[in-house]
């Protein structure tokens, strides 16, 4: 196989609705993805998801994965496990190398890039040290690989992630020292944080890690106050017994293969920095090339999922699969979904940041 | 014990297949199929190289194959991301120095 | 609305909860049990709304609205505490007995108490407020792995307790 209709880069989320949207349409599609099984990050989010029915919400993103992984079997989606892609170029082609041995090259009529993000690091004295981790790779020890990272544990960063994956490092017998958060307010949902508040977690606002103390591996951390500047204030240094210290301190979108393809970029910084510029139908400024979910703006599954179906559709419909009213009303039904998950004041930041991206598409 | 048998949304799992992968000359037992370093967690390891010129310990960072803070030489051949690296049965697993050094014996050639 | 304890300190004041358009005044819970809605942000989420079999949760569009509740018909079955991906909804019945009340919460850790155990009650910051006994403990499938918890305690602490600590 040399040649194929749609390829989707990443099967995660967004690219598993891709894949699925695509498929529906009629096109052949084919989704690559690094990993030995597909899913992405969905399988390590043991959590009920929220939105409203059509968003999956009150399912377990683990459940949901397995959902996806149905449908696309029962559609016949070709799925290349083990498979790394290092190129792309304008002309859709792709080469890579699969199961760490033989390189390929394909050439698609239309790619998708639904490539996720990674987490950022935060610099403190021992930041390096063995035992200091991003918070997805605590949740990924704990749910896929069945594996506590430390017993004692502080969590650096309120937001979601940080909340969650602390209830979760809780459920897998844990304890969480505490969560530390340099802003003065939490950035979590209100539900999430009183759920690990509940379990006697402690938060620590306008605090930061001032080093973590070890010599091989972490055995505690020096937690200070931030004034009003972000400024440690002298003397409130206060020392906790850790073995684990896990940073929640947001993600940056895996734009790699969106850069080789020579794809406008704008930089959002609520979005998680450079984002490949796009339109509606998640198509960036190469013609032919899609982006949908992390990589086009951190937000989060369910976004990334409806993201992922606009982008199946209108490359279904850019190949003749859907005639233009269906294609316009398709791509409505699952705006209509998106613009329910970004609302409210949380929503509405992500939607203004998506709107900057969309506008510098446009101009 | 660092393995998570009993949970309360994943269910619990029972003693799996155990294969032995030997780790800086020592033997260890691990699940048939886990990530190497979930497999040197469960056996109290938690440092996996030392940085070329400072000599620092590094263990693992993002979990999923990003960040090669966690790489390792597995079977003679370095800089293998062990987070994402499934255990095989006999697999020889070193501690890496620096950049590591290919060995004769590799499996992949 | 400032929420300022939900946002420092993790969890809402008994203050905050009042001032939210669900929580229950002293006349709904003397009708006996019913849910308590601690969902004091809008966030895009309403499975509360389709859970509730008796059509007596509203959150309607758009999906960030805070939920409200019609206690002349919510029978306080508990349906939705399951349902909830938040975590954030409990069932409590003041009217239990002369003395004791009783709640039902979800609780999504292990190990499980058994019925008839004497357990720790806990308040929204996580403190110890007095003992209870559980009750029963559904851990239907529909729940999908969110047990929920029923323990009676004294009812002086009525307001306070909305869990128990885990064993």
């Amino acid at each position: 196989m040399n040649k194929a209709s749609i390829v989707i880069i990443g099967g995660g989320p967004a690219g598993l609705s891709a894949a699925i949207e695509g498929a529906k349409a009629g096109a052949k599609v084919l989704v690559i993805d690094e990993n030995g099984k597909p899913g992405g990050q969905l399988f390590k989010q043991i959590h009920k998801f929220f939105g409203s029915k059509e968003h999956k919400a009150g399912t377990r993103g683990i459940n949901i994965g397995d959902q996806l992984l149905e449908e696309a079997k029962r559609l016949d989606i070709e799925v290349w496990l083990n498979t790394e892609v290092c190129g792309i170029d304008k002309n859709k082609k792709i080469w890579g190398i699969r199961d760490k041995k033989q390189s390929f090259s394909i050439v698609a009529d239309k790619i998708i890039l639904a490539t996720g993000a990674i987490e950022n690091a935060v610099k403190f004295s021992g930041w390096t040290l063995p035992g200091v981790m991003g918070a997805g790779a605590a949740q990924t020890m704990i749910n896929l690989n069945r594996t506590l990272p430390g017993k004692k544990i502080l969590m650096l960063g309120s937001g979601n992630v940080g909340v969650i994956v602390s209830y979760q490092l809780m459920q897998a017998g844990a304890e969480v020292v505490g969560i530390v958060e340099a802003a003065p307010r939490l950035g979590g949902y209100g539900v999430h944080t009183a759920k690990v508040r509940r379990a006697g977690v402690n938060f620590y606002t306008s605090h930061t890690i001032s080093r973590a103390i070890g010599e091989n591996c972490v055995e505690a951390v020096e937690i200070v106050q931030l004034d009003s500047n972000w400024k440690p204030i002298e003397g409130t240094e206060k020392i906790l017994e850790v073995d684990t210290i896990c940073i929640a301190a947001g993600l940056t979108p895996l734009t790699e293969l969106a850069w080789i393809a020579g794809s406008k970029f704008v930089y959002i910084q609520e979005m998680g920095g450079h984002v490949p510029a796009h339109n509606k139908t998640m198509e960036t400024t190469v013609e032919g090339i899609y982006v949908a979910g992390d990589v086009s703006g951190i937000e989060e599954a369910s976004t990334a999922m409806e993201e992922g179906r606009l982008a199946g559709i209108n490359a279904a419909a850019s190949l003749g699969f859907y005639i233009e009213k269906e294609q316009e009303e398709r791509t409505k039904i699952v705006w209509n979904g998106l613009n329910a998950l970004r609302c409210g004041p949380f929503g509405h930041k992500r939607k203004n940041a998506k709107d900057k991206i969309l506008a510098s598409r446009e101009g | 014990m660092t393995r998570i048998l009993k949970h309360p949304i994943l269910g619990d799992i029972s003693e799996q297949k155990k294969v032995t992968i030997t780790v800086d000359g020592k033997s260890y037992l691990a699940y048939e199929g886990e990530m190497i370093a979930a497999a040197l967690f469960n056996n109290d390891i938690k440092t996996f190289r030392y940085t070329k010129h400072h000599h620092k310990p590094r263990g693992i960072y993002c979990g999923i194959g990003r960040c090669t803070d966690c790489v390792m030489i597995v079977d003679g051949i370095p800089n293998v991301r062990t987070c994402v690296t499934p255990v095989k049965d006999g697999m020889i697993i070193e501690t890496q120095h620096g950049t590591g050094e290919w060995k004769r014996g590799g499996q992949d050639e | 609305m400032d929420n300022k304890s939900l946002k420092t300190v993790g969890s809402p004041s008994l203050e905050e909860l009042k001032n939210s358009p669900s929580f229950p005044r002293e006349e709904d819970f003397l009708r006996g049990p019913i849910a308590v809605i601690e969902c004091i942000e809008e966030i895009p989420c309403n499975p509360c709304q389709t859970a509730c079999p008796k059509g007596a949760i509203f959150v309607g569009k758009p999906i960030t609205n805070l939920p409200k509740i019609d206690f002349k018909k919510c029978m306080g079955c508990g349906i939705c505490v399951a349902a909830c991906p938040g975590l954030a909804i409990y069932i409590k019945d003041l009217t239990y007995s002369e003395q004791e009340v009783r709640i039902s919460f979800p609780f999504e850790y292990l190990p499980l108490p058994n019925i008839g155990d004497v357990v720790d009650m806990v308040g929204r910051k996580g403190e110890e407020i007095c003992k209870g006994r559980v009750t029963r403990i559904n851990n239907g499938k529909a729940n999908h792995n969110t047990v929920v918890i029923s323990a009676t305690y004294p009812k002086e602490y009525f307001q306070e307790v909305i869990s128990m600590k885990r064993l």
